[in-house]
């Protein structure tokens, strides 16, 4: 009996508290207009400033990159943007350099009120720089290879022959460019031999070809401070057949740069 | 008138001939010696812990007097079945029996155990080695003996009997065989070439290194690790240094090495693109290389620090190898191609009297004296295209030559043994570049390397 009361209170008390909660739900009020600007009915004072645009472009870049900033305003007698720019003419354009993401406010003065615009320049941390470009001892090789060729001799000579002469005179001409390109290198100039002399006979014999061929390239100019010799006799062949063909081969000045 | 004229020439022709074959005996015999010796070498019987080892100094043994070139080997398959094994063996000759009408006189026969059975036919020796070899507290023990088997009495006929003692290993039976073949050596004065080295140039590591090893090919030990090209080894007259040209640092250098510290001596290489093919002078005390600092290599003489540089040869020529005469030390060879293709020329200390001694013929290279300073061994094209060398003997007064290889192959750098008898040098005649060496009479040709290509052999004592 005691408890059907108690339920019967509370079903009471909580019908009154929904018909409370009903009573207060009444339709929200609207946020009042904007101010009507040009209805400001102030015509004395002359018409209030206006932005009509306020830009970035491009409104995002990497440090170290600018962006322009454009504006048009009407009706000011005054237009300032901060960070640093001051005042500016009523329409223009600025190139900005942030270092960091900005946000650049514009306040357009006018007799009839003022106006503010903002744009943000978004500025994003740069990529790691790409990796240096490759060393230069490879293109100095390749350089080698492709524009210095090597000189023959005859068996146990060291005088540089007629067709050698040419080959020296177009290797000289490469090699005063390569050296130019390349201030710090030298180039060894190596004497081989074929396989059919004394190997101690062969170490002067190589030594002979080498220092011709820096005699006749620091005659055409060649500094001869950038050129050094090593004499290989038959310790290095290209060629390891017992024949002829084989033998002029390794009778010859190769040309190997050094940085 | 004409057929007079042939005639006589081919006289002078035969008579040349006659005179060359005599010169080159002549040079042979004066190096190696003349007529040889006839020797019996049974083999040796082990006990105990010396029965696997003694197959190793029998070997040894016998390829040690057989390479000496002093001896004729009495053939094996005549011995008589018991031969001695200690003094206490040897029986006097018994007085021979009595002949049988109508046959010869039978030869006494002690199967082995009396001198005789061993001067006489079929064994006809002049000499016989015996003995045994055993375990001792843990050693290899050898008694070895010499008798001069043509003396009939016993005590008479006993050159030599000795002890040897060497750990129980086959390293140790090797030395013992080299111990007791050089105490038979020295009864005929010939120097032992036990103990003695060789250094080389190999490439079986992968670059040219210098290597050594002893003179019978066993025990190669690499020297040098440059991973460069290291080539030209010279040995002082002591043994105690090599000098060598190497491009560990580019250009061709000299460098100097103790044999005895395992050390480098610093050796002041003179400025020049090339320094290289180093020897040293008799006395030790300075050595002579290759440089051109001229322009042109030109032979210097510097002290063992490379100080005191002076310039010995003037020409506008490639001069390399120059190697001071060992008994004289005031005049040497070198080679040179002052005259056109290279040769082999002589001059003295100073640069005076420079004489061309090969003919001009082919090339010559690798001079070599031989101990006495009379003769030298050199590598030498003649006779053959260029590149294929062979290994010549020259009396350098009267330039005398004899050809001791013939075209096996490229056979260079000819150096002498210390017992003035045995040359080593390289060949490529069993395919790559190998080390070999032989009598100076071009026998006993034994190989000594197979691993990877070698070259530029020195030998020392």
């Amino acid at each position: 009996m005691k408890q059907r009361h108690i339920a019967g209170t509370m079903l009471a008390l909580s019908f009154f508290l929904f018909a409370a909660g009903c009573k207060k739900k009444q339709p929200v009020q609207p946020p009042p207009p904007p101010p009507e600007v040009k209805a400001a009915p102030k015509v004395e004072k002359g018409p209030a400033a206006a932005v009509s645009s306020f830009t970035a472009e491009p409104s995002t870049i990497v440090r170290g990159e600018s962006s322009t900033l454009r504006w048009s305003v009407t009706n000011s007698t005054e237009v300032t943007i901060d960070n640093g720019i001051g005042v500016v003419a009523g329409s223009g354009s600025r190139q900005v350099f942030p270092s960091a993401t900005t946000t650049y406010r514009m306040t357009a003065k006018g007799d009839g009120g003022d106006a503010i615009a903002t744009v943000t320049v978004t500025v994003n941390t740069p990529p790691p720089p790409p990796p240096p470009a490759p060393k230069q001892t490879a293109s100095l090789s390749d350089r080698l290879s492709k524009e210095v060729q090597d000189v023959f001799f005859d068996y146990d000579k060291s005088e540089v022959r007629e067709d050698g002469r040419a080959t020296l005179q177009r290797n000289a001409d490469a090699l005063k460019a390569i050296l130019n390109d390349f201030p710090s290198a030298v180039i060894s100039l190596e004497g081989h031999c074929d396989e059919r002399g004394s190997a101690e006979y062969n170490i002067g014999l190589g030594d002979r070809r080498a220092a011709g061929v820096k005699e006749f390239l620091t005659q055409m100019g060649v500094p001869a401070d950038r050129l050094k010799t090593v004499s290989y006799g038959k310790e290095k062949p290209f060629c390891t057949d017992s024949n002829e063909a084989c033998w002029q081969k390794n009778r010859r000045a190769h040309f190997v740069g050094v940085q | 008138m004409k057929k007079t004229i042939s005639l006589s020439l081919l006289a002078v022709g035969f008579l040349a001939a006659l005179a060359f074959s005599q010169s080159q005996d002549r040079i042979v015999i004066s190096i190696i010696g003349g007529e040889k010796k006839k020797i019996a070498l049974p083999d040796f019987r082990g006990a105990g812990g010396a029965t696997p080892l003694v197959d190793t100094f029998n070997q040894t043994v016998f390829d040690d007097i057989q390479r000496s070139g002093l001896f004729d080997m009495a053939s094996k398959s005549f011995y008589p079945l018991n031969p001695p094994q200690q003094e206490s063996d040897l029986r006097p000759t018994p007085a021979p029996p009595p002949a049988r009408r109508g046959e010869p006189p039978a030869a006494p026969n002690c199967g082995g155990r009396c001198l005789s059975d061993w001067s006489g036919a079929p064994v006809s020796a002049g000499y016989l080695g015996f003995g045994y070899a055993a375990e001792q507290g843990g050693q290899l023990v050898v008694f070895g003996h010499l008798y001069n088997v043509a003396v009939p009495d016993i005590a008479g006929a006993k050159l030599f009997r000795k002890l040897y003692n060497a750990p129980l290993t086959a390293d140790g039976a090797r030395k013992l065989g080299h111990d007791y073949a050089a105490d038979i050596l020295a009864q005929f004065g010939a120097p032992s070439l036990a103990g003695s080295k060789i250094y080389f140039i190999s490439t079986r590591s992968g670059s040219k290194e210098i290597w050594s090893m002893d003179f019978d090919g066993s025990n190669q030990q690499q020297i040098t690790s440059f991973r460069s090209i290291t080539t030209f080894p010279a040995i002082s007259p002591d043994g105690r240094r090599l000098a060598f040209t190497t491009y560990a640092k580019g250009q061709p250098r000299i460098m100097v090495y103790s044999t005895e510290t395992k050390r480098f001596i610093p050796f002041l290489n003179p400025e020049a693109p090339m320094n290289a093919t180093p020897s040293f002078t008799p006395d030790g005390q300075h050595i002579l290389f290759s440089s051109s600092i001229s322009g042109f290599a030109q032979i210097y003489i510097a002290d063992l620090d490379g100080r005191n540089l002076r310039r010995l040869s003037n020409s506008r020529a490639i001069e390399v190898e120059a190697k001071v005469n060992p008994k004289t030390g005031t005049d040497m060879v070198f080679v040179s191609g002052r005259g056109g293709l290279q040769q082999i020329y002589r001059m003295n200390m100073d640069g005076a009297d420079p004489m061309r001694l090969t003919t001009g013929e082919g090339e010559a290279s690798n001079p070599a004296w031989h101990p006495d300073g009379k003769a030298i061994a050199f590598a030498w094209t003649r006779g053959f295209a260029p590149g294929n060398w062979n290994i010549f003997l020259m009396d350098v007064a009267s330039r005398e030559t004899v050809q001791l290889t013939h075209g096996q192959g490229r056979n260079e750098n000819p150096g002498w043994g210390p017992d003035g008898r045995h040359l080593v040098f390289s060949s490529n005649r069993a395919g790559g570049s190998q080390i070999f060496t032989m009598l100076a009479d071009g026998t006993e040709v034994k190989q000594l390397t197979t691993q990877g290509q070698n070259e530029k052999p020195v030998w020392t004592k």
